[in-house]
């Protein structure tokens, strides 16, 4: 029970996580893939933030050594990744567009399918 | 202070948006490949100067290590960046013609703006001494070459793509979580001194942790067997250019990463001795090796055929580091090199068929060789430097692997390099022989050979294999002092 209480935010951090693994994983839709791609990133970066922060800290500038101060490398690191997430998204998204104007359809299941159809009727003609 | 270490970035990386203003097809392809060939000179001079004087330290932007990010070259990350810049050269002579024909004209620019900013990326990788600067990197070079695989205009390149970026995403996630938890157990990113802080610390459930998310994001990217998933398709339905370019070194930068953090920063002892990465990485090599190859025998398109042989190929490369000696080391870093020049070249073949056939499947190459003679022999050369037969660079670093094998005795793996070697010949040879001594239909009979611009770098590097495979001396003491620097950062 301590364990559970004392470091909550890395089981908040855990059930973000798979969360967003398991979106990306089980869903058909691909926006709905690369939304549970984003929830995932998202919990890395509280996992980053928390880490970086003491309660009851200041941030280190503008004071003389600060007795107790947080640690803002963490967060400059996820300003950072969170543009790369930004910009893994954007990409992402460009691309179901272009998908979606190639096949008619953003289910990874329909696209299949149709891949299956097409190799189907390449057999056909060879017999 | 000698500046080279930072203009190999950045000289990339201000060409990249230099290309969006210029916009004129044929001139972007002029600033692309000049900028190559520069970062190609300058790798070579790193290479003779860390030869001369050792490990160069240069610190971005003045700020020292390990507060600032550090650029730290040895031999190996030098070695690598020849190989990148050198892949990235010749396969952009290879796409000026072979592009034309795969992408809009009106796009061509974008294409080789994105070439450059995912050179920036894996040279970046290479050259850098800081974990959180690998993720950028590695960021950087996956994000553009989503975008370089979709820009075909076959649409199951853009499922390619998505897939490869998915899987990718989760890959870089994985290794950002990774090092998140060595900077909370050591509170620095710089490689070498996370490496002396771990020395200190207990080994936790934290290191144990991020080592096994550094390592599963490493091999997913690199696509070594079960994490594979993403790279037929991706090699298969991209431009060949860039299939070229992808095969010669993204898998290979993966994998150097991989190097990297199991040697300099986790060290050897822990990583083998503790870890036990070389029984895993033997059982993932031997799986590669056996069904990669196995795989590759049963396809019907030339690119996905290449693709899987890859999968196989990385199996030795990765067997030679699960051996744990230094000839092992010297036979993986050599097959680095050696692969990504005959997968270059074999790429660059199959890439002269599908300029005159379209898609490069069997039943449009019944009897090709005989229209297509030199692009043919390119291919035969090719494939029998993949299978290793002498006078072959593929030879020179199969017969290091073998000598790594005899010194641990272990009998069973040298079967097992011959028993890929085997399954080797045989995708090769079923190509061979449809497109050489099957009937030519209708169709194939009045195809033109390639064009010169599309076989005069192909043969560059069908030379390259054979010239290596004649005078190894040069490579293999590279690859050899690599390969002790790979072990000397620990000792």
């Amino acid at each position: 029970m301590d364990l559970i209480i004392s470091d909550y935010n890395y089981w908040v951090v855990i059930f973000i996580m798979m969360t967003g693994l398991y979106t990306t994983l089980a869903t058909s839709n691909l926006v709905k893939k690369l939304l549970g791609l984003a929830v995932f990133q998202t919990a890395i970066f509280i996992l980053y933030i928390s880490k970086g922060k003491i309660i009851g800290g200041t941030a280190p500038i503008l004071i003389d050594q600060p007795a107790l101060y947080s640690n803002p490398l963490p967060h400059v690191l996820i300003l950072t990744a969170i543009v790369v997430s930004v910009a893994t998204l954007a990409v992402g998204l460009a691309l179901v567009v272009r998908i979606g104007t190639a096949y008619g359809t953003i289910y990874d299941t329909e696209i299949r399918k149709q891949h299956d159809a097409e190799t189907r009727a390449k057999g056909n003609k060879k017999a | 202070m000698n500046q080279l270490a930072s203009l190999q970035i950045i000289i990339p990386l201000i060409a990249a948006p230099v290309c969006i203003l210029v916009y004129h097809p044929r001139i972007t392809w002029l600033i692309a490949t000049v900028t190559s060939l520069f970062s190609l000179v300058i790798a070579l001079m790193l290479l003779t100067d860390i030869g001369d004087h050792g490990v160069i330290s240069y610190a971005m932007g003045g700020w020292s290590a390990p507060i600032g990010i550090e650029f730290r070259i040895d031999m190996l990350n030098a070695w690598m960046l020849v190989i990148v810049s050198g892949i990235s050269f010749f396969s952009l002579l290879f796409a000026y013609t072979s592009i034309k024909q795969e992408i809009e004209e009106s796009r061509i620019f974008l294409f080789y703006a994105g070439w450059l900013l995912c050179l920036t990326g894996l040279l970046g990788i290479c050259i850098t001494g800081d974990a959180f600067n690998v993720f950028v990197f590695l960021e950087i070079s996956s994000l553009s070459s989503y975008m370089l695989i979709s820009m075909s205009n076959i649409p199951r390149a853009l499922t390619a793509s998505f897939n490869y970026l998915i899987l990718g995403t989760i890959a870089g996630s994985f290794i950002l979580i990774g090092i998140g938890l060595l900077y909370v157990m050591t509170g620095t990113l710089n490689m070498i001194d996370i490496n002396t802080s771990l020395a200190t610390i207990n080994h936790s459930n934290t290191i144990h942790t991020a080592f096994a998310f550094i390592l599963i994001g490493t091999l997913l990217k690199a696509a070594i067997f079960p994490l594979h998933f993403w790279q037929p398709n991706a090699y298969t339905y991209a431009p060949t250019a860039v299939s070229v370019f992808l095969a010669g070194t993204a898998t290979k930068v993966s994998l150097y990463v991989l190097f990297r953090f199991a040697f300099t920063v986790f060290g050897v002892e822990y990583s083998f001795g503790m870890m036990h990465l070389d029984i895993m990485l033997m059982v993932m090599a031997i799986a590669a090796m056996i069904i990669g190859s196995g795989v590759a025998i049963f396809q019907t398109n030339l690119k996905r055929l290449l693709a899987w042989s890859s999968i196989g190929q990385l199996g030795y490369i990765i067997l030679g580091i699960s051996l744990l000696n230094i000839q092992g080391f010297t036979a993986s870093l050599l097959h680095l090199f050696n692969h990504a020049l005959i997968k270059a070249s074999l790429f660059m073949a199959a890439g002269c068929f599908v300029y005159r056939v379209g898609i490069a499947n069997t039943e449009n190459l019944k009897g090709i060789g005989k229209s297509m003679p030199y692009s043919m022999l390119a291919f035969i050369v090719g494939g029998l430097s993949l299978i290793g037969v002498p006078l072959t660079n593929g030879f020179i670093s199969k017969w290091y692997l073998l000598l790594a094998a005899l010194d641990q005795q272990a009998v069973f793996i040298i079967f097992i390099i011959l028993f890929s070697s085997l399954l080797a010949i045989i995708y090769v040879w079923r190509i061979v022989e449809i497109m050489y001594f099957e009937e030519p239909t209708d169709a194939t009979r009045n195809i033109k050979e390639a064009p010169i611009t599309l076989l005069l770098p192909t043969w560059i590097l069908v030379f390259a294999n054979i010239y290596f495979g004649i005078n190894p001396q040069f490579l293999t003491e590279i690859a050899g002092r690599a390969a002790a620097t790979l072990l000397g950062t620990v000792k």
